[in-house]
């Protein structure tokens, strides 16, 4: 059991919860994820370590609420426990040792991005970070980044920061040059978007796959994504990997294959909590 | 002992004598089974078990032989005729002593065993008749044992002090933690998913295994004093140099867990499973209740890849998943089949359908990424192969397209090198297999290691067989009375990787 120690409204549909776990805490690296099971008939899912505070024994889980287990989650309050935390899974982020890294984050990959961010900036490199959300309440992280390097704000509307999309920023900041590295994390289409434009500037673009796991261990293979025309599996061979390599068109559609158990399933939960889902 | 002495115990419970002769005549008692019709649509247990009477009576089919074949078809060498004659005198609490001494988890053995091809092949009976049905009197005598757990005193060994670290919950690792702790010492087990259990609870089936049996051997290892740590992956949670560190010994037992895919185009589509992750999502998952969070797509024609019991398994649960059509896709011919022959059986019955002599060369999808078909060539059967099976061969324009929704790969499991990656002074041999020595220690004295990670996909009793081998050498390296690792000796396994 996991008892959530605290508990945070970032955006509209982004919650954060610290919950105990000291053994992940402890040991956990930047771009490593756990595998959540909140109770007894839950479904299984992969969340990014956003932070975690040894001292304390404590992780970080930054949650998107859009389907059933991401809302359930996002209903606990302090005082509930999650019964299982499995992990930390995947492999660690690469750091450059050094240079300029752009950090693009869109929506929740705002908060899958802050740990390499942070482990960055610690490593000495100087760090930008361009995030982006609908308006600014759906910017979330802002102050964390800024604590680390340089930030860029987009909203779609303009109601903070520059108006348009994290991609024309991080055009900007590829022609100006002197780029090493971009990290780019959130939804498919802005990952693909970013990884296009930066292949032309031959910038190296490391991407955080988000595809759908049960194990996390390799034993499933339903994770599995192709990487330069190669099968691998994202939670043991990534979930990072160079965007210029990624199929996105067959992981976009990958994600969709429960698409109708899982427009149910909210709306089943939605009826039996009416007034709780945001 | 010897027959005649048997015959006056016989005489001394029986009202009636039961002469060999009057034995011979009794035929085999097959078991109750759910209905095929009925059972295809659920995921309720098939076959129902003795009755009492019954298991007396099918007991009484055995001869008692002096020199008992059947002990020698028993990989773990369980004492077939003493507890089959303890269970037809009525002494079925006597018979259960007999046989948890020799297995620990009958319940378990006495519905999945390949009996067939073990004990039940070389009975004496067999040679004339039906054999001895010696797994459905293993699993009566097991089960009875179970809904009877007060008439068995635990036995309270003093505590060792010693404190042994079982990595992985599948029945190499249970079997290992009941030796240890029988024996006083301090077991932890490590455990990747949420649950214990390992393939029991998220490879077979619920209704060729139910999951509550193997719960409650489960359950019955922690009230002895067994901590068992979920959600603990070695070689992410923790390593196992660490594990080295904090106990005084650790048994490896994590299974053979990675998939194999089928190598063909088209495998990524919607609606490819691996065996793995189909039959996790239904077992452990619990995907076949509609009311279940995790998901399964449930087809209308599904195409099974394999011959195995996995594969067996896997074409079962889509007929319970509503397929109205469910194939299996095997290349060599059913000779060969390497999957129980009872599943085979209740597969046929239950209206699975076999393409033989075939083999997938393409996964075809709609328009918009959903499988939509499985290009197949037939083969033939050409020269042996080094596993000595005739090796199949394409036969050149033979191609056809079976049309379905779903495709199911079943075709093997490989080691996980998840654990051994991050184990740098652990030998493994060139598959990723973990070597050891004939008392089944690795190449890091004190990590001792048994069961599919060893073996290869094997079963269940070699598996449990490892486990108390382990146990038992493990308890004598705690008292300083095993040899150092023998990094030259022969392995203790065969490998068995039939597929
Ligand atoms: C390595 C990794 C790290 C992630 N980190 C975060 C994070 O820090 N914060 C966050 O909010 N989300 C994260 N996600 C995504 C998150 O796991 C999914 O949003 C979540 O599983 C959706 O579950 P649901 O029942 O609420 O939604 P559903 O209704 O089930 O699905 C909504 C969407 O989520 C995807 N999804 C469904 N089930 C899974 C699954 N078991 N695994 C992965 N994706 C799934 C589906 O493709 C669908 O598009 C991460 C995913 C991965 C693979
Ligand atoms: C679908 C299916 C049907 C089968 N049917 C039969 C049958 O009818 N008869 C028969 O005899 N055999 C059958 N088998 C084979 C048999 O189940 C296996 O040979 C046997 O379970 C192997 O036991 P094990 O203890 O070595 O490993 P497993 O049962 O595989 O258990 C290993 C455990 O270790 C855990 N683990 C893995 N990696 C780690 C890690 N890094 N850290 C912590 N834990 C870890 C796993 O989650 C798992 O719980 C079947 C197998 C399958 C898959
Ligand atoms: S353990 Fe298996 S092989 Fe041995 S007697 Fe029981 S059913 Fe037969
Ligand atoms: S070989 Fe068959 S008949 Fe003979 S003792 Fe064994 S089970 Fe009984
Ligand atoms: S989640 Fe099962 S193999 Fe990656």
């Amino acid at each position: 059991m996991h008892p959530i120690v605290s508990k945070a409204q970032l955006s509209p549909n982004v919650t954060r919860l610290v919950v105990e776990a000291p053994r992940i805490a402890e040991i956990r690296r930047p771009g490593q994820f756990v595998i959540v099971r909140r109770g007894p008939g839950a479904e299984r899912i992969p969340l990014t370590v956003a932070d975690v505070d040894k001292a304390a024994g404590t992780i970080s889980l930054v949650i998107q609420a859009i389907g059933k287990s991401t809302h359930e989650l996002t209903s606990l309050n302090v005082g509930d426990a999650i019964q299982d935390i499995a992990g930390p899974l995947g492999n660690p982020t690469h750091l450059l040792a050094g240079g300029h890294a752009v950090c693009v984050g869109g929506g929740v990959g705002t908060a899958v991005a802050y740990p390499i961010a942070q482990a960055l900036a610690a490593n000495g490199v100087h760090v930008t970070s361009v995030i982006g959300g609908r308006s600014k309440e759906w910017v979330i992280y802002e102050q964390e980044l800024r604590a680390v390097g340089d930030v860029v704000v987009c909203t779609d509307d303009g109601s903070y920061g520059r108006p348009g999309f994290v991609t024309e920023a991080l055009k900007e900041l590829c022609e100006a040059g002197g780029i090493d590295e971009v990290f780019a994390i959130g939804p498919v289409p802005m990952m693909r978007a970013c990884s296009e434009l930066t292949r032309p500037f031959g910038i190296k673009t490391t991407v955080s796959l988000n595809s759908i796991m049960i194990d996390g261990t390799g034993m499933c293979g339903g994770c599995r994504v192709s990487i330069d025309g190669k099968t691998e599996y994202a939670c043991v061979d990534g979930p990072e990997f160079d965007g210029h390599t990624v199929d996105f068109r067959q992981l976009a559609d990958r994600l969709n294959t429960y698409r109708e158990f899982e427009q149910a399933a909210l709306e089943r939960w939605t009826s039996e909590h009416a007034g709780a889902a945001r | 002992m010897t027959d005649n002495l048997t015959l006056a115990e016989r005489l001394a419970a029986h009202l009636e004598p039961l002469p060999k002769k009057e034995r011979m005549k009794i035929d085999r008692h097959s078991m109750v089974e759910q209905d095929a019709l009925a059972r295809a649509k659920n995921f309720a247990e098939v076959n129902l078990g003795y009755t009492e009477q019954l298991a007396i009576l099918e007991a009484d089919r055995c001869l008692q032989c002096p020199k008992p074949y059947c002990i020698d078809g028993c990989p773990v060498s369980v004492n077939i005729p003493n507890f089959i004659r303890l269970l037809g005198e009525g002494d079925v609490k006597a018979a259960a002593d007999s046989l948890l001494g020799d297995n620990a988890l009958p319940c378990v053995t006495g519905r999945v065993c390949p009996q067939e091809t073990q004990c039940e092949q070389v009975c004496l009976r067999g040679k004339t008749g039906k054999p001895v049905a010696i797994g459905y009197l293993e699993r009566f005598v097991a089960d009875w044992a179970i809904n009877h757990r007060d008439a068995f005193a635990d036995a309270r060994p003093t505590p060792t002090g010693k404190t042994v670290a079982i990595v992985g919950s599948g029945p190499a690792g249970l079997t290992a933690a009941g030796e240890l702790t029988k024996r006083g010492h301090k077991v932890t087990i490590f455990e990747a998913f949420h649950a214990a259990g390992g393939v029991l609870i998220y490879g077979i089936p619920e209704f060729r295994l139910p999951k509550d049996i193997v719960q409650k051997e489960v359950d019955r290892l922690v009230a002895d004093g067994v901590d068992i740590e979920p959600n603990s992956i070695v070689g992410k949670t923790f390593t196992l140099p660490e594990l080295r560190e904090k106990f005084d010994a650790v048994f490896v037992a994590v299974g053979a867990g990675l998939p194999v895919f089928m190598g063909v185009p088209g495998e990524n589509f919607k609606g490819v499973y691996s065996a793995n992750e189909y039959l996790t999502r239904v077992n452990l998952m619990g995907a076949y209740n509609p009311d279940s969070d995790t998901p399964i797509l449930r087809g209308k024609r599904v195409a099974v890849v394999g011959g195995g019991n996995v594969a067996m398994d896997s074409v079962r649960t889509a007929r319970r998943l509503g397929a109205q059509e469910a194939v299996i896709v095997y290349r060599r011919s059913r000779t060969e089949l390497p999957a129980r022959v009872e599943e085979v059986h209740h597969a046929e019955e239950e209206g699975v359908r076999f393409e033989f002599l075939t083999a997938p060369t393409e996964v075809l999808a709609d328009e918009k990424g959903w499988v939509s078909g499985l290009k197949c060539v037939r083969m033939e059967l050409g020269e042996p192969d080094a596993s000595g099976r005739r090796r199949p061969v394409e036969i050149p324009g033979s191609e056809f397209v079976f049309e379905c929704d779903i495709v199911v790969a079943a075709i093997g499991t490989r080691s996980n090198p998840l654990l051994t990656s991050t184990s740098p002074d652990l030998k493994v041999n060139k598959w990723g297999y973990i070597e050891v020595d004939g008392n089944l220690q690795s190449s890091m004295p004190g990590v001792f290691a048994g069961g599919d990670i060893v073996r290869g996909a094997a079963t269940v009793i070699l598996a449990m067989g490892d486990g108390k081998k382990a146990g038992q050498n493990i308890d004598a390296y705690l008292r300083g009375e095993l040899a150092a690792p023998q990094p030259e000796a022969e392995p203790a396994s065969a490998t068995a990787r039939g597929h």
